[in-house]
């Protein structure tokens, strides 16, 4: 059961007219719960009167550009000093951000690396904050404290992202908010690492922390401190990373303070205003160019991270005037037991990234982009999950819907005669790497995750290849670490790293950027374990764009019973440099080799057995049958595509020895294609007749709409219901039982034979 | 005057037909969704994203399971250029993806000058790379 006080009056004493019942109302509140009225608004707050007086004071927009400047560069500084001393892995690849809030929390202007996501959503705890511990006298907002949180549910990515919030005063008022949020990994969640695809109730996500005061008087609280260290793996990196982000703000704050000192009070809470509402003008100047219609299109992850299922993510995406409208109805109803649930506001997070990294980067990083922008979600979706709900592995729909919608505008755009950035097949979007908990070759407890996941291939352009394992959908500007540093501190090796993998391609005529293989084995350590949560085994993760492929789908190969440094040592010639090699040449005779779906809950590993994934391509772009050969025969002598791929695919013609493309047989290979394409294809009714069904395969666990967004299967043909009132709600067995179940009634058939 | 609605397709909005960029050719009412008037081919995902390690021994191949995806391709009907490869669930309804409301197209052209190819926008800069190795 919870309790949602979002209808309680909140706010300062004397707020309502009846102050009397609203000061009873809010004392009798049994539980302060996240507030609908303030998570279910992701435009602009009204301007205050502060913000009237400012602007009408000062609105000079080459002054107030002058301020800008001054209070980015003392954001880009503070994100600098995030990076270079936070303690979490994430901290050092750039899985963190800083960022200047209004005075009302909104998010005004985000460092120019770091995520956008991260800040973007931690304009709902400001204004939690404002609401709820302002006036309240046991906590309070004053100069110098300092306030954390971590739930998603009061605004945060998902729970392993940890942000701090400090309030801004000049001379006793409240002028601003500074904020630092790092993906800080362990969070005492059910599995290290701070990401639990185990976790089947919230309660198995780990630390829950509310908006709480965690410092006064610019000091962390030492006991508040050790209560979180206490409930977690990482106790250094707790303690270690709040002091970094307290000093980011404080950074922050003292970037502000000279600003004000230097412009006046006037400029900067102008400044900051001003920063809002000229993007929101200037996205609504730039959706009227854009064509007024629908752009619909669907895509479906394969997994719960539990079991494989097909769960359907489905946008209609209409623009009209100056608004664009992200319908999502008839995605897959929420799992109840599962972590794969993202909240509606991590994906509207998300498609701010979106717009001011892929369509307008040269807008400042605000939450303005997102005011001309309505959503729309069926309640209790997949997408907009209940209270209760597990989201603790959000990326698995957020990412999903995220594409989904970068196809989408990209329809819109391509159009449309001024841009601000090129058109983009898809980028890969899922974070094919490791998780990884235990006990360091130097004695240490740590859980968290590999920076690979910030190895994801780059979509291909109109005239252009995608980058090669270039950057993670949610902060282009982060990079893949240093695998030496990595291997210092953690007791495991990656004995192929960043090697490239053969035909893992995005085929088109320009080609997406394709995505690197790691093989790794644990070395030293007393007790040490790997988990992999990602999807994309069975249905790949991405499309193409206008004719181009997407990617293909990518499998966990793993090689136990065989400690591969012995074999190093014993025989170094046995060992393969690839997964192909590896798997398919089996050099170790007495390795036991097998494939898995991308999903590994937290298992414990023995030295030198051999875990080997693939990160992923991005889409292609148009007709692979239009890419010059010339681009193929370089992608060949690199290794990246095979004779078969280069033929079947492509159909070049060319002398593998030499690499010479004989033009004329390429020519006619391809018109023999064309050829065939006519010859076995049907018109669009007789494939609809022939192919097009009235809903799911029977044998497929289904989730999600098929023709019509208003009704939705939950996981079986005979399940199905109208969105947003799926009753009983969906319930996974647990895999193990599942899997007894098979195994019982396999042995019953055997013994009947 | 012809509009550049995706890398194969244009709309001519004076006939209201979708047209080729391949081969000029009118492919139908830009009123409906182009797919009616160009070829369809279901594949077998596999014979695109082919098995690369052996799909005899093991369960996961990197090739898509073909009971859970197809791969339906688009075609033009004159020059058989692939104008759209759709990943559909085995049965799924092909999506209406691109529903333009073509008199406000027009309206919204009629201000404008055609353009003999379509606009790819600014040369694409990386963002700026904050994070330093080595101190450098």
């Amino acid at each position: 059961m919870t309790l949602d006080t979002s209808d309680a009056p909140g706010g300062a004493a004397g707020e309502t007219p009846d102050e009397g019942v609203s000061e009873f109302l809010r004392d009798a509140s049994l539980f302060l719960a996240p507030d609908k009225t303030i998570m279910e608004n992701h435009g602009i707050e009204e301007r205050t009167p502060l913000e009237d007086r400012c602007m009408a004071a000062e609105s000079d927009p080459a002054r107030l550009e002058i301020v800008r400047e001054r209070l980015l560069a003392g954001a880009n500084e503070s994100f600098d000093m995030l990076e270079s001393m936070g303690a979490a892995p994430g901290a050092k690849w750039g899985d963190c951000v800083s960022a200047i809030f209004t005075a009302k929390g909104d998010l005004s202007l985000a460092s120019t690396g770091g995520v956008v996501i991260f800040c973007n959503l931690v304009q709902y705890p400001i204004k939690f904050i404002n609401k709820y511990w302002t006036g309240e006298p046991t906590v309070g907002v004053k100069e110098g404290d300092v306030f954390l949180v971590n739930d998603a549910r009061y605004g945060q990515a998902h729970n392993t992202d940890q942000s701090m919030m400090m309030p801004v005063f000049w001379e006793g008022e409240l002028v601003a908010w500074a904020g630092a949020t790092v993906h800080e990994g362990e969070n005492g969640a059910i599995e290290p690492g701070g990401m639990p695809s185990m976790a089947e109730q919230i309660w198995d996500e780990g630390l829950k922390m509310s908006p709480f005061k965690v410092a006064e008087n610019y000091t962390l609280r030492r006991d508040i401190v050790t209560f979180l260290q206490n409930s977690v793996r990482e106790p250094k990196l707790q303690y270690s990373d709040m002091k970094v982000k307290m000093f980011t703000c404080r950074r922050l704050e003292q970037r502000i303070h000279e600003a004000i000192r230097e412009f006046g009070v006037e400029a900067v809470v102008s400044c900051l205003r001003s920063n809002l509402e000229d993007t929101d003008t200037e996205v609504r100047r730039r959706l009227e160019e854009w064509p007024d219609g629908t752009v619909r299109h669907s895509w479906w992850t394969d997994g719960t991270l539990r079991e494989n299922a097909l769960i359907k993510i489905n946008l209609a995406l209409t623009k009209k005037g100056d608004t664009l409208i992200f319908d999502y109805r008839g995605s897959s109803p929420e799992f109840t037991n599962r972590s794969n649930n993202s909240l509606d506001i991590t994906l509207k997070g998300m498609l701010a990234q979106l717009f001011l990294t892929y369509v307008w980067p040269d807008l400042p990083r605000n939450q303005g982009v997102l005011n001309p922008i309505e959503f729309v979600f069926d309640e209790r979706s997949i997408l907009k999950p209940d209270f209760g709900t597990p989201n603790a592995q959000s990326m698995m729909s957020v990412f999903t819907s995220w594409s989904v919608a970068q196809v989408s505008v990209m329809k819109f755009l391509y159009s449309v005669p001024r841009k601000y950035t090129r058109v983009l097949a898809p980028w890969f979007n899922m974070i094919n790497t490791f998780l990884f908990g235990g006990v360091t070759q130097h004695g240490e407890m740590v859980g968290n995750v590999c920076a690979d996941i910030n190895g994801m291939g780059g979509g291909a352009l109109p005239d252009r290849d995608g980058q090669h394992s270039c950057a993670p959908i949610f902060a282009t500007m982060a990079d893949i670490g240093e695998q030496e540093f990595m291997e210092e501190e953690m007791p495991f090796v990656q004995l192929v790293s960043k090697k490239l993998m053969k035909d893992n391609q995005g085929f088109g005529r320009q080609r997406g950027g394709m995505g690197y293989q790691m093989i790794l084995a644990l070395r030293d350590s007393p007790i040490w374990g790997f988990m992999l949560t990602a999807i994309g085994s069975k249905f790949p993760n991405v499309p193409g764009l206008f004719g181009g492929y997407g990617c293909p789908t990518y499998p966990l190969s793993r090689i136990s019973g065989v400690d591969v440094f012995e074999k190093m040592q014993s025989d170094p010639a046995s060992f393969r440099y690839s997964i192909e090699a590896l798997m398919n040449e089996r050099p170790f005779e007495d390795g036991e080799y097998s494939t898995h779906p991308m999903f590994l809950p937290y298992a414990l590993a023995e030295r030198g057995e051999l875990y080997m994934i693939a990160q992923g391509t991005g889409g292609g772009f148009g007709d692979p049958l239009e890419r010059d050969p010339e681009d193929v025969m370089r992608d060949f002598e690199e290794e990246l595509v095979s004779d078969d791929v280069a033929w079947r695919i492509y159909r070049v013609v060319f002398d593998p020895e030499t690499r010479i493309v004989d033009r004329e047989a390429t020519a006619a290979a391809r018109d023999d294609v064309r050829k065939e394409r006519l010859a076995e294809s049907l018109s669009f009714d007789e494939y609809c007749a022939q192919h097009v069904a009235d809903g799911p395969p029977a044998e497929l666990p289904y989730f999600g709409s098929w023709d019509d967004p208003a009704m939705v299967y939950a996981g079986s043909r005979d399940r199905y219901f109208p969105a947003g009132a799926v009753n009983p709600p969906v319930i996974m067995q647990n895999p193990l039982e599942a899997k007894i179940e098979r195994l019982e009634a396999e042995l019953a058939r055997a013994g009947r034979g | 005057m012809r509009v550049f609605i995706t890398d194969a397709l244009a709309i001519d909005l004076d006939s209201e037909q979708w047209i080729c960029t391949g081969c000029d050719a009118e492919l139908g009412s830009a009123r409906e969704n182009y797919k009616k008037g160009l070829r369809v081919r279901p594949r077998d995902p596999r014979e695109i994203h082919a098995p690369i390690i052996d799909p005899d021994r093991y369960e996961f191949t990197f090739a898509p399971d073909p009971e859970w995806v197809r791969i339906v391709e688009y075609y033009c009907p004159h020059c058989a250029r692939q104008i759209e490869a759709e990943y559909l669930p085995p049965g799924h309804p092909p999506a209406h993806d691109i529903d333009f409301d073509l008199d406000a197209l027009k309206a919204q052209w009629a201000d404008r000058e055609p353009l003999a190819e379509p606009a790819l926008g600014p040369e694409f800069v990386a963002p700026p790379h904050h994070h330093k190795k080595g101190g450098g």
